[in-house]
């Protein structure tokens, strides 16, 4: 089932979703196999006042530990980290996590462009980034930044999207490697984590 | 445009520190790098040469280099859990042994925390017995503090917050609306000593019950975020409570074994060792 011919270079996965995207997110979470190797960061369009539930509900149902970094935290393997609400997330060379409260982007905090673009210059080309469903454009420069360093990149398909916004915003400014739907995206992580020992 | 490398950073902090004595070289990266593009952006600087020419010789250009480099953005009530435990536990617990309370914001930025503390104090009877120092590293945004005006945009998202500490009253009665402004009442902030003070490089200099520095040590990394809590651990009373922002921690901080946890999810530490 080698489909995608991938290898075991990769060190981390990014994802970036808004509205529409919390079924597929956690259909993914929930189809993983369970001794997936590397770390998810996860950066969702969420409410900005709500601090709890959103951990618990990606939880229920999630193959991996899911948590909310605190500042500096490390970016550990396995695990499924997800952007708290009014933070912005970044991840910094040292591979550990940053948080700030600095102004909204793309009318939005936790910004997914910042997340995305932080860990491309990062992990450069072994980075994974992943977009989904949402209503407005962060994230797709954030995706091209990720190409621009050498990532792979992939989008959900738009046809599949309840809102296809996001997606298509990253389709119009950057190569895509891959357009998949929810359960393309699953086996081909499936894939990814059998190349790992 | 190029993107601005560690390099870069590096040199800018060290002409900052040469010519002005403020000391940037250990902030967190990536928030520091997006703060200097700003700067670029917004000044239509075309690159980083162009910018270090423009700090070294424009004195005027640096003091709005400095309000924009630090964040600024803050809510009153930011955290309306927190504000209830401090209502609730902390307070109380500190009024059991003491007639005044000391309270140091470190990092006050626009002064809606302070405000948001005022108003706590009030509420439960005791502003006149606290004595509040509230410091920041910048003039520009402690004047704004000490003026207490705020968009009324803003206001409506404090009133939110106001809302889920539950507080006692409405938050309309501590402010009038001026010209589409609200001005906060000055009585609330009558005691608060307004102060320039650089965390960095600073001295202690004083004693308290409480601090709070909340999503301020986050725009550092952590050789400097342990600087920091030192000065912290020494400007506290022992049995003192520290506060810091709901998603950072000290655990990884050398001295962290001198301070016990009060309270896990809102970040309420206390000093039990000297
Ligand atoms: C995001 S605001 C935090 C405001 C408030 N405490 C809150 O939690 O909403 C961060 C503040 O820290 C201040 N700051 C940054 N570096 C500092 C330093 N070295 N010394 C003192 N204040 C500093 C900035 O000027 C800014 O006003």
């Amino acid at each position: 089932m080698n489909k995608y011919n991938l290898n075991n270079k990769y060190k981390a996965i990014v994802i970036g979703g808004s509205a529409g995207s919390f079924q597929g997110i956690t259909k993914i979470l929930s189809n993983l196999s369970p001794d997936f190797k590397l770390p998810l960061i996860l950066c969702l369009h969420r409410l900005k006042h709500v601090r709890n539930g959103f951990v618990e509900a990606l939880s229920l149902k999630s193959v991996m530990t899911v948590c909310e970094p605190y500042d500096k935290e490390n970016v550990k393997k396995g695990k499924v980290y997800l952007a708290p609400a009014n933070y912005h997330m970044s991840v910094e060379l040292g591979n550990y996590f940053s948080l700030s409260t600095e102004e909204m982007v793309n009318n939005s905090r936790p910004s997914i462009d910042i997340t995305l673009g932080t860990s491309g210059y990062v992990y450069k080309e072994k980075l994974i980034g992943i977009l989904l469903s949402g209503a407005n454009k962060d994230g797709a420069l954030g995706m091209k930044n990720i190409k621009n360093k050498g990532g792979l990149t992939i989008v959900q398909d738009p046809k599949e999207c309840m809102i296809d916004t996001m997606p298509s915003a990253a389709l119009d400014i950057t190569e895509i490697d891959y357009i998949l739907g929810v359960d393309g995206i699953i086996s081909f992580l499936n894939e990814l984590n059998s190349h790992y020992k | 445009m190029a993107e601005i490398e560690i390099a870069d950073i590096k040199k800018i902090a060290e002409v900052v520190k040469n010519k002005y004595n403020y000391d940037f070289t250990n902030y967190a990266m990536s928030s520091f790098k997006r703060r200097i593009q700003r700067i670029l952006d917004l000044y239509k600087i075309n690159n980083v040469n162009a910018l270090l020419k423009r700090i070294s010789e424009d004195s005027a250009f640096f003091e709005e280099f400095l309000v924009e480099i630090t964040v600024n953005v803050t809510e009153m009530f930011r955290d309306p859990s927190f504000w209830r435990v401090l209502r609730d536990d902390i307070i109380p617990s500190i009024m059991l042994n003491h007639d005044k309370i000391r309270i140091w914001h470190a990092g006050c930025s626009s002064g809606e925390e302070v405000f948001s503390m005022a108003i706590l104090l009030k509420e439960m009877g005791v502003l006149e017995n606290t004595q509040i120092i509230a410091t920041d590293l910048d003039k520009e945004i402690l004047k704004k503090a000490k003026s207490g005006k705020y968009s009324l945009k803003n206001m409506e998202l404090n009133k939110k917050n106001y809302v889920r500490f539950q507080g006692n009253s409405s938050i309309e009665e501590y402010y009038t609306e001026q010209k589409g402004i609200a001005v906060m009442n000055p009585s609330l902030v009558e005691n608060v000593s307004f102060r320039e003070h650089d965390l960095v490089q600073g001295e202690v200099f004083n004693k308290f019950d409480l601090v709070l520095c909340r999503n301020v040590m986050i725009y550092f990394n952590q050789t400097l975020q342990n600087n920091v809590l030192k000065k912290f651990h020494e400007s506290l009373f022992k049995f003192g409570y520290l506060i810091i922002g709901s998603k950072e921690s000290l655990i990884w901080c050398d001295i962290a074994n001198k301070f016990i946890v009060v309270n896990n999810e809102e970040k309420v530490y206390k000093k039990y060792k000297d």
